[in-house]
């Protein structure tokens, strides 16, 4: 009796939890093709890029409250995951901090019958992120490089000049960089090293541009880059210098806008087709000035006023 | 119908259901059985058959995942410069774009070099070398660590401790084995991150290290509780004949309770070692996930603190990239590739440890 009883508590324990599970989930999709239901919402499916989530999270949410009709669900995993995901159909708006590529959009066209649309819905700069206890202050993109690039000779900080990091353990440059489908990294590798070039192997490769943040904060020998928005008190961002000699720039609204910061980037969402209405009117609240103030909210960059 | 059945087994005949016949009795003593209504014997024939099914299905999956992984990775072999594009356009144009990057696979890079860049614009290269390296030396450190003290608690709880104790190490073992691996990586990421690099000065705590201590302490549980299983296994006349002999307890471990369970000891160890090599979770998160071999230093030479370079995995980059390969791309049918590889290499871990068992049987 006893061992009968231990058994079916957990088995209708489980089934219940199952159920609770399985029902709103299957209310939302049912209503997800219908798209009349006016007590539940219209679900969005908005997927990709890992620098820009934090950011469409935040506008996902802001904006239920403005039209609780659309729920929007936003997925990360990286552009290229956003990419694949407008492609097979399965993303209504797809988000990327990198252009498509032709043959992404090839692909894309084959797929849906007409070429995928983009909208630019603001900008982040690509900051270059080191331990607070490191002393450096300032890089130029061709130190980057050589630290980065397959081939590249600094290794030591005290190539760069850095001696002494207090908490550092020797002299290596711990490399921080992403998996090699992320388009931080696609655009890093364009913008630094160089379309050409590639990545010097051993780098610590992370999947998401907290991650790189949070293991540049434990790590005094580290560098790394990623967006902005990512920063915290723990690591210290540092000024960039498009060449050896120009001045450095430290990454902000102003430098991205009128360009002199070097390594800033544009973010965009891609809807497979013109958008539905239901769509538009959410792609245009992201650009009114309320979208945007979000933007500036949550560390990247607005677009510039028109 | 039940009820039938019941009643015509309660009313079965005292005369047909003799005493238990005596060890070595000859079959022909054997009485008749009792007679059992049809349900019974369809049903006990549909038990047999669900469980035949039961046992044979591992076949069944085995092959099956190895065909649905290797059709992925297959096409590899076949397909002759082609980019991997759905429509011919794309395929000219991309060709024209940057034609080095699609180049025709071969599996000899695949397999020595270590040279792992399989996004590159330029210069598209598939070498696992590092990653195959990655994973063994991970393993096998991680094996250094857990093979004394999974096989030591073994030894402890079957034959040194008794009573509560016993049954409380048990207990907990079994919940050490009920951790998930995200959270074994978790743990990797931020508590024994900054373990390692204070107390061994590493510049960096996602590493080998790390990675192996993590896999250590995963397939400890396995060990231990396959271990003591088979020291259990023992007949106690062993271990009353050594005490017999005047055998010290660690006499009667080491010279007679470790040699008779010894198959079953290697088969705890292979498990383990199975465990290590197919662990996807805690060593994406914990070694680092670095495309490097780390015995040489950059120069070449040989480098000793090996253990505190980061790594990457064969499972790990399989997780971290497959997400993001499109499907059908020559990087997807790698990916898969890589699959078969793991598949290989637990086969034949496998195979080996079959062999060695078979091998210490017939001596």
């Amino acid at each position: 009796m006893k061992t009968k009883l231990t058994i079916t508590i957990p088995c209708v324990m489980a089934i219940l939890l199952a159920i609770c599970l399985t029902q709103p989930g299957c209310s939302k999709s049912s209503n997800a093709g219908g798209g009349s239901g006016s007590a539940s919402a219209t679900s969005v499916q908005n997927i990709g890029s890992d620098t820009m989530v934090n950011l469409a999270q935040a506008w996902a949410e802001e904006y239920h409250k403005v039209d609780p009709s659309v729920s929007v669900e936003v997925v990360g995993g990286g552009s290229g995951i956003g990419i694949a995901a407008l492609i097979n159909g399965t993303a209504d708006i797809a988000n990327s901090s990198r252009k498509l590529e032709a043959a992404e959009v090839e692909k894309a066209k084959a797929k849906h019958g007409h070429d995928p649309r983009e909208f630019m819905v603001g900008y982040d700069a690509l900051s270059i992120f080191v331990h607070k206890n490191n002393p450096l202050t300032e890089i130029s993109l061709d130190d980057l490089a050589e630290i980065y690039k397959e081939g590249g000779a600094t290794t030591k900080w005290s190539q760069l000049g850095v001696q002494n990091i207090p908490g550092a353990q020797g002299d290596d440059i711990v490399r921080v960089s992403r998996q090699n489908n992320s388009g931080t990294y696609h655009y890093f590798r364009e913008v630094v090293i160089g379309k050409k070039g590639d990545f010097k192997a051993g780098s610590v490769d992370l999947n998401g541009s907290k991650d790189v943040v949070e293991t540049i904060a434990r790590t005094p020998n580290a560098i790394g880059y990623s967006g902005l928005g990512y920063a915290t008190p723990e690591v210290k961002i540092i000024k960039v210098a498009k060449k050896k000699g120009e001045p450095a720039i430290q990454p902000s609204i102003e430098t991205t806008l009128n360009k002199t910061y070097p390594i800033a980037r544009p973010m965009f969402m891609y809807t497979p087709g013109n958008p539905p209405p239901h769509i538009q009117k959410y792609l245009d609240w992201i650009i009114s000035d309320t979208g945007q103030k979000i933007v500036k909210d949550t560390g990247y960059i607005p677009l510039p006023k028109k | 119908m039940a009820t039938e059945v019941q009643t015509e087994l309660a009313s079965g005949k005292p005369a047909q259901i003799p005493d238990r016949p005596e060890r070595g009795a000859a079959p022909s003593g054997k009485p008749k059985r009792a007679s059992r209504g049809l349900t019974a014997i369809i049903g006990e024939k549909l038990i047999e058959f669900i469980i035949r099914v039961c046992g044979i299905s591992a076949i069944i999956f085995v092959f099956g995942i190895f065909f649905f992984v290797f059709r992925e990775a297959a096409p590899l072999f076949f397909e002759k410069h082609k980019a991997p594009a759905p429509d011919a356009a794309a395929v000219e144009r991309h060709a024209d774009d940057h034609s080095p990057a699609h180049k025709q696979f071969s599996l000899k890079e695949f397999l020595f070099s270590k040279e792992w860049y399989p996004t590159s614009q330029s210069n598209v290269r598939y070498g696992v070398r590092a990653l195959i390296v990655g994973t063994l030396s991970v393993t096998a450190l991680a094996m250094l660590i857990a093979v004394p003290f999974g096989l030591g608690a073994a030894v402890f709880v079957s034959e040194f401790c008794g009573g509560k104790l016993k049954e409380t190490l048990k207990i907990i073992i079994e919940l050490l084995a009920a951790i998930p691996s995200v959270v074994w990586g978790f743990i990797g990421l931020t508590v024994m991150n900054q373990i390692i690099q204070n107390v061994f000065n590493a510049p960096i705590g996602l590493n080998m290290l790390n990675g192996a201590i993590l896999l250590a302490l995963m397939s400890v549980p396995i060990m231990v509780s396959i271990g003591e299983d088979s020291l259990k296994a023992v007949p106690d006349s062993y271990r009353e004949a050594g005490l017999a002999l005047g055998a010290t307890k660690w006499q009667l471990v080491y010279r007679v309770l470790l040699p008779a369970a010894k198959n079953g000891l290697l088969a705890a160890v292979l498990l383990g070692v199975g465990r290590a090599v197919g662990e996807t979770m805690a060593v994406l998160m914990a070694t680092g996930h670095a495309v490097t071999i780390p015995f040489f230093k950059t120069d070449g030479s040989f480098n000793p603190w090996f253990m505190f370079e980061p790594v990457r995995t064969l499972t790990a980059t399989i997780a971290a990239e497959l997400g993001e390969a499109s499907e059908g791309s020559q990087h997807y049918r790698v990916l898969f590739l890589i699959g078969v590889l793991l598949f290989s290499i637990t086969f034949v871990v496998n195979l080996t440890a079959d062999m060695v068992i078979r091998g210490i049987k017939k001596r």
